[in-house]
């Protein structure tokens, strides 16, 4: 009974500040949701009477779902060919997922700036080459802010997967090649089948942190393709219309428990996110 | 089952993807114009001079350093303990805590940053230090939380046993056995929150504004206001940090495996 005690005594001081400063100020943007400008749940039902509320959600999703989709079948092939390069390559590639991975949000957003706009690097290069007369337009709009977000994503897509890759037992391959089966066969119908759990959990994964991001769809939108993030910012800093921001928030949190749940139940949720 | 070269040509062209934009703000930096591009003339370090000749800039990457170490400091300790609290319990209400640990990890930041804006008015907590530590430190804990567990799992339960039954008190255990056999997945963990202090714009946007003025808030201004290339002096000299502290965690760790 003691060590009991003694563990939940160690335990305490990460769960009390977690607790107050964490989830009590979480709980408040709920119930701010509900409270301003009066009690009710006046603020939810502009969900289905704004426009403007739908089309900002109506964009987001749309982008959420294009990100993911490149984000899931480039990050396939990366896994796939990391699981079977040779360690030295391996390495190599490895560092090439995780250098991104930890770099800053904001110097890559920058990156993408300095290349993507009007003025930028690839516009110039392009004009340079006599390849276009006219810049194009690569940020301040939904292509924009989606090549910002698949690279952000990517590395968040491959980890998971090659997880996933790893744990495939390379003697069922070898039996399905022995008993007849040619390369495609073996790939379509052993190989992608027993890493289709990766690729829900890699796909699940991606489409929630793409649905609340905010510092690159920021930059790359502009102002002009605006995601739901930015715009509960706007609601907040501009607006000042707390009920609004609040309600939008505490509906993202909503849908993202939502597909956290249904996400449970298809993998275990703690080896995606390395605990286990 | 080797992949065909087609399938690894296009491995290798999503890695150029996600690491060469990223390099282009290197030749950028020395650029010899006043404007982002790249070197025309000649090569110029003189964005480098604007940048530490620069009062504000120097402050905020002081400001950010100060905040970071202290919120590190605290989300270890913090999540250390915790971590091993969890290990020790190994029962469901373990678990429990260990997974309350990770919704601070898939909220989305905004929604936390609206709710923390509300609670410091009223504790008068806005645009101070002790605000923003505090924010990270406790965003920061459940980075460690997950490194820690990671690396317990690896630990042999027997060693504390043994530790205990050759008289050693509780105290000792933890700080003699425990602890140096974590400790590569601790320094792991301390590195993840470091970097997410370092890094966080969104919260900072909302609970700090004049006094506390971080290296990211600096950089997003620059982004919306006015693009120069100390903007990418200063990514370069991150993505040095970056890489830096990448090499360390990965040398940790094949240190924990060899």
């Amino acid at each position: 009974m003691n060590d009991r005690r003694s563990a939940w005594l160690l335990i305490a001081p990460a769960l009390l500040l977690v607790g107050v400063v964490y989830f009590l100020p979480l709980a408040r943007v709920l119930a701010i949701s509900v409270m301003e400008p009066e009690p009710g749940l006046g603020n939810y039902a502009l969900l289905f009477t704004s426009a403007p509320i739908q089309r900002v959600l109506l964009t987001t999703l749309r982008i959420c779902v294009f990100t993911t989709s490149i984000t899931l079948v480039l990050a396939y092939v990366v896994a796939y060919v990391l699981t079977h390069a040779r360690p030295t390559a391996q390495r190599l590639m490895m560092l090439g997922v995780l250098l991104p991975l930890w770099m800053s949000v904001l110097v890559r957003a920058f990156a993408w700036v300095t290349l993507l706009r009007r003025q930028g690097l690839v516009n110039n290069a392009l004009i340079g080459m006599g390849a276009i007369d006219e810049p194009l337009a690569l940020m301040w709009n939904e292509i924009g802010v989606t090549i910002g977000m698949v690279h952000y994503m990517l590395p968040l897509g491959i980890l998971p997967l090659w997880a996933a890759m790893r744990d495939i037992d390379g003697r069922v391959l070898a039996a399905s090649r022995g008993l007849g089966a040619s390369a495609t066969q073996t790939f379509v119908r052993v190989f992608l089948p027993l890493s289709l759990p990766g690729v829900i959990g890699a796909g699940l994964l991606v489409f929630i942190f793409s649905l609340g991001f905010f510092i690159t769809p920021a930059i790359l939108g502009g102002g002009k393709t605006i995601m739901v993030a930015e715009y509960i910012n706007v609601q907040i800093h501009e607006s000042l219309r707390w009920g609004v921001g609040t309600m939008i928030a505490s509906t993202l949190v909503a849908t993202i428990f939502a597909l956290m749940f249904a996400l449970s139940r298809l993998v275990d949720l703690r080896t995606l996110f390395g605990a286990k | 089952m080797n992949p065909t070269r087609l399938t690894r040509s296009v491995g290798w062209a999503v890695i150029c993807f996600l690491v060469l934009p990223i390099t282009i703000v290197f030749p950028v930096s020395l650029t010899d114009k006043r404007y982002l591009s790249l070197p025309e003339e000649g090569i110029s370090f003189k964005h480098y001079v604007n940048l530490f000749g620069s009062a504000e800039w120097l402050g905020s990457i002081g400001q950010s350093l100060y905040i970071g170490v202290v919120a590190t400091a605290i989300s270890v300790t913090a999540g250390t303990l915790c971590a091993i609290g969890c290990w020790r319990l190994s029962s469901r209400a373990g678990e429990a805590v260990r997974a309350m640990m990770l919704v601070p990890i898939v909220v989305p930041t905004i929604v936390y940053a609206l709710g923390i804006y509300r609670f410091w008015v009223d504790l008068r907590l806005l645009d101070t230090y002790t605000g923003v530590i505090l924010v990270h430190a406790v965003t920061g804990i459940p980075y460690v939380v997950v490194t820690v567990s990671t690396a317990l799992a690896g630990f042999d339960a027997r060693l504390e046993q043994a530790a205990r039954n050759l008289g050693a008190s509780a105290f000792q255990t933890l700080r003699r056995v425990v602890l140096p056999g974590i400790l590569p997945g601790v320094v792991s963990g301390a590195i993840f929150a470091f970097i997410h202090s370092w890094d966080e714009l969104v919260i900072v946007l909302f609970i700090a504004s004049r006094a506390v003025f971080t290296l990211p808030r600096r950089i997003w201004d620059g982004i919306n206001e006015h693009l120069d290339p100390t903007m990418a002096a200063v990514a370069t000299i991150m993505i040095a940090l970056t890489a830096v502290l990448l090499v360390l965690d990965l040398r940790m760790r094949r240190r924990k495996e060899g």
